[in-house]
């Protein structure tokens, strides 16, 4: 075999095409592309929602008028027209089934491509999935092994049926209706998403997954997440995205919200890989998501998320550590290729007294990509002993690429201990060189140092979607992980 | 009427005593348009996040001093490092005092400004250097607008000029409330070696706002060690800004003592401009009060093989606030750069808040860039062993902090600047150390 060279992967990264790329054609029922009041009213009117829903959706969309789009993320793009996408498109087989059988053929086969095989999952990887295609939820497993123990796990738009006094609890108190732009949107024109409650003192059986789905070509996709975890309860939850090829740009702006009640614990994990466009920087997906999780006292919140897709990532995953001794917890892999740019981080925003938080974030850019951190660890004056450590590492590949790192460290309390360290890097010629010598041949090598690079991250994420990420480091960076 | 319309109408004024036809006023005309479009920098703008300009600004300022003051040596011989020889430019409300200045043209050029705007002798220097490595920013436009006095150091080919330069701005308080604007320029030549001392010193308690512009060219295998001392009444406030360019094989370093002053504002920015450039920023701050001080320094690595340093430590007190925005950009060509950069804090008090933000923009792939950043308190265990060997709770303080910030000490290449250092942090920290650093 002839020596495989660093240039050689660079060369094969330009030319790898996405490999999920595919389109199902269902029969959807879209509305027409724009946005005004009736546009929100008719959402909200297809979903059968509640009066105080439609109105709440109605004071997000006076409140989105107002906003501007921000500018401040280290990102360049052609801003999406907003009166140009369809803000609702469900599958059309309606109404939902007993069984899998039942499900549009289509669909299945759909999944089978990218690899979730409903009905064996259900049995090997003991996964209880809430499938996510175009906004609709088509499939909930497990439903009545989580119901036995009082979890409810639903689409949003069921819960805001059967459980509207949880929803309206909770939907908007992490992530405020003015928050910011695609927050204001969201709430506006959510089509659906998950709901999760946990509760008092129970521990989820399995690890709860969403799969997400872009799949009608101009439809922009805004998914609303709440996962309630009552007292003492654990929960650990999975989402992940692939979406088909595409032109034109298509936009994602999701809203999660978390809330940790005294003594709980979630772990959110994610694996995002939207369609990046093609090696000319044509196409891809829109990614602005607003992330963010309240902790009680003594609640911890753990975010793990790799980042692999998407044309522009603007996305924040933040923890809001409000009661004494609570946790926040943060690791990150992002990698970008050709002209994919990303801009994200974290906020650590500590209000108890006690509260500590971690944040792990490696950074891999190559081709002619730009991959920027942007973090906030703020500790206001009455958080005693807050503790934070902070690590962001970048390894560059190529000399096209840029990596970026914007750390915000804001001290109010003089017990506060924060330590923050950055490194930039590439793949040392010496490291390649002990691999070589000892007969690891340079494509495997670069693998192992990548691996070894992001191994804090990947060691994170639970088992069953540990494969899936590796699979998805390797498309992005084909041939130099194992 | 507001301190920007004042000095735009201001600009007018100034226009009837300076050479209007002179090429240099064409620079000032452009830039007092600039600061005209743009303003002062508020809270919006990112670089100004932590820093608010208001509670300075509020203050009827005259631009012009009317009078000429005079001071006599010993009443000020304090400010100055007096135990060595020095040559000295002094400016008391802005104008040049030749009784307290030594100046020389003596194989080099140690002199003012004014002098070498209007003298033809100085043409090619001014046509090349001036205003060539100044940003366009807002309050550097203000200053290129006016300016008209401050220091102008030339060095030639092949000098080490043998004693140091000591560059003093004092402010008597004969107006109510006064903005000075001192513009200074230094220009090293090849092999050649300078160190100099600046300090901004205010002798009321009127306020005084300082716009300072330095310019600063170190050429091919130039030394240049620069120090800047600022311990100024609460009154006073300083904007300083310097641009230091640098071409290739040439050392610059310069360090930051802020002590004093209401609010502090230092714009540090370094060029790499030729390969093997070494450049060197560190400071330590100490502030109580209601002190305000910011460090926001860039170094811009735009040649291969270069190192920069950047080591900035702070002690914060009272309800003083730290800023630290540390930028390191690093350009595609500029491979093998060696960036270093780290910002440690110590927070005494609840009140005291600190701001930090190190940042690295990177596009260059071999390359090792890495920054640290602390927040933290004294160690409790070394404070119990030193106070369960008899020394007092706030000596034990002040060795830790002594410790803390003796990286940055140890770089400072003048034992008398060392001393004056460590006599001015034991003095910040009110204790009487026996002992000289």
């Amino acid at each position: 075999m002839s020596k495989y060279t660093e240039d050689d992967l660079r060369e094969e990264l330009k030319t790898k095409e996405y490999e999920y790329g595919f389109y199902t054609d269902i029969e959807s029922e879209t509305f027409p592309n724009g946005l005004n009041e009736e546009i929100v009213i008719a959402i909200s009117k297809k979903k059968e929602e509640p009066e105080w829903m439609t109105a709440w959706r109605l004071e997000s969309f006076k409140v989105w008028k107002e906003m501007t789009e921000p500018e401040w993320a280290n990102v360049h793009y052609k801003k999406p027209d907003f009166q140009a996408i369809s803000y609702y498109s469900a599958p059309n087989s309606k109404p939902k089934y007993d069984s899998l059988d039942e499900v549009d053929p289509e669909l299945l086969a759909t999944f089978d491509k990218l690899g979730i095989s409903l009905d064996e999952q259900k049995k090997l990887a003991g996964v209880a999935m809430d499938v996510v295609v175009d906004s609709v939820s088509v499939a909930t497993t497990f439903k009545k092994t989580l119901a036995e123990k009082g979890i409810i796990f639903c689409s949003i738009s069921e819960a805001i049926k059967e459980h509207p006094e949880l929803v309206k609890k909770y939907i908007g108190t992490v992530v405020p209706q003015k928050d910011n732009f695609y927050a204001a949107l969201n709430s506006a024109v959510f089509s659906d998403g998950s709901f999760c409650y946990i509760p008092k003192g129970v521990r989820c059986p399995m690890e709860l997954s969403t799969y997400f789905r872009i799949n009608q070509a101009g439809t922009g996709q805004f998914e609303r997440t709440l996962v309630i975890a009552d007292e003492g309860s654990y929960v650990s939850y999975l989402e992940g995205c692939t979406a088909p090829s595409r032109d034109e740009n298509q936009l994602h702006a999701a809203v999660v919200e978390l809330i940790a009640l005294d003594d709980a614990e979630i772990k959110y994990s994610t694996v995002q890989n939207w369609y990046p466009g093609n090696a000319e920087g044509k196409g891809g997906v829109y990614n602005f998501v607003t992330k963010r999780g309240l902790c009680e006292n003594n609640a911890k919140i753990s975010w793990t998320q790799v980042e692999t897709g998407s044309a522009v990532t603007w996305k924040y995953p933040s923890c809001i550590l409000k009661g004494d001794y609570s946790v926040g917890e943060f690791y990150s892999i992002a990698v970008t290729n050709n002209f994919q740019q990303a801009d994200t981080g974290t906020k650590m925003i500590h209000l108890g007294k006690n509260t500590r938080s971690t944040i792990i974030s490696k950074g891999i850019s190559a081709g002619k990509s730009q991959n920027s951190y942007r973090g906030l660890v703020q500790i206001s004056s009455r958080a005693d002993n807050a503790r934070n450590f902070s690590q962001c590492d970048s390894l560059l590949m190529g000399n096209e690429c840029g990596a970026h790192t914007f750390p915000y460290i804001e001290a109010k309390n003089k017990s506060a201990q924060i330590e923050h360290e950055a490194t930039t890097s590439k793949i040392g010629e010496d490291q390649i060189f002990y691999c070589n010598q000892r007969g690891i041949d340079t494509e495997k090598a670069i693998a192992l140092i990548v691996n070894g690079f992001s191994k804090e991250v990947l060691n994170k994420l639970p088992m069953e979607f540990a494969v899936e990420a590796q699979k998805l480091l390797e498309i992005s960076l084909e041939g130099s992980v194992g | 009427m507001d301190l920007k319309d004042k000095l735009v109408s201001s600009f007018m004024a100034f226009e009837n005593f300076v050479d209007v036809d002179a090429a240099i006023h064409d620079v000032r005309s452009e830039a007092i348009k600039t600061f005209e479009i743009q303003g002062f920098p508020t809270k919006k703008d990112e670089a100004w996040k932590y820093t608010s300009l208001n509670s300075i600004l509020r203050h009827d300022y005259s631009v012009f001093p009317k009078e000429e003051n005079a001071l006599e040596y010993h009443d000020v011989k304090k400010y100055f490092i007096h135990d060595i020889d020095t040559y000295k430019i002094v400016f008391i409300d802005g104008k040049y005092s030749s009784h307290l200045s030594q100046t020389t043209h003596d194989g080099i050029d140690v002199c003012l400004m004014s002098a070498a705007l209007s003298k033809p002798k100085y043409r090619l220097i001014i046509e090349n250097y001036f205003n060539k490595a100044a940003a366009k920013d807002s309050l550097t436009s203000l200053n290129t607008a006016f300016s008209q006095e401050g220091a102008y150091i030339h060095i030639p080919k092949n000098k080490v000029v043998e004693k140091p330069i000591q560059v003093l701005h004092f402010s008597t308080g004969n107006e109510s409330a006064l903005m000075l604007q001192p513009r200074n320029l230094i220009v090293v030549d090849e092999n050649s070696h300078v160190q100099i001392i600046e300090r901004h010193q205010s002798l009321t308690d009127n306020p005084i706002l300082t716009n300072s512009v330095t310019e600063v060219f170190a050429n091919k295998r130039a030394i240049i060690d620069y120090y800047k001392i600022q311990n100024d009444k609460d009154s006073a406030s300083l904007i300083d800004n310097t641009f230091v360019k640098q071409k290739r094989e040439s050392h610059a370093s310069v360090h930051t003592f802020s002590f004093g002053g209401q609010l502090t504002r230092n714009n540090l920015n370094f060029y790499q401009q030729g390969e093997r450039v070494d450049s060197t920023l560190k400071g330590v701050t100490i502030i109580g009060d209601k002190q305000h001080v910011d460090h926001n320094t860039l170094v811009h690595h735009i040649e291969p093989n270069c190192e920069s340093h950047q080591d900035y430590k702070g002690i914060f007190g009272d309800r003083s606030t730290g800023v630290f925005n540390g930028k390191v950009m690093v350009n595609k060509e500029a491979q093998k750069t060696n960036a270093f950069q780290a910002n440690n804090n110590i927070l005494l008090s609840d009140k005291a808040s600190i701001n930090t933000k190190p940042q690295l923009e990177i596009f260059a792939d071999d390359v090792k860039c890495s920054h640290g950043c602390t927040i933290g308190q004294l160690d409790e265990s070394a404070m119990f062993y030193m106070k369960s060997r008899g020394i007092p709770e706030k000596e034990a303080k002040a060795l830790l902090m002594f410790a803390f910030s003796n990286n940055v000490l140890d770089s400072v290449k003048i034992p008398e600047i060392k001393q004056r250092i460590t006599k001015l942090i034991a003095k910040k920290l009110g204790v009487n150390l026996g002992f000289d650093l």
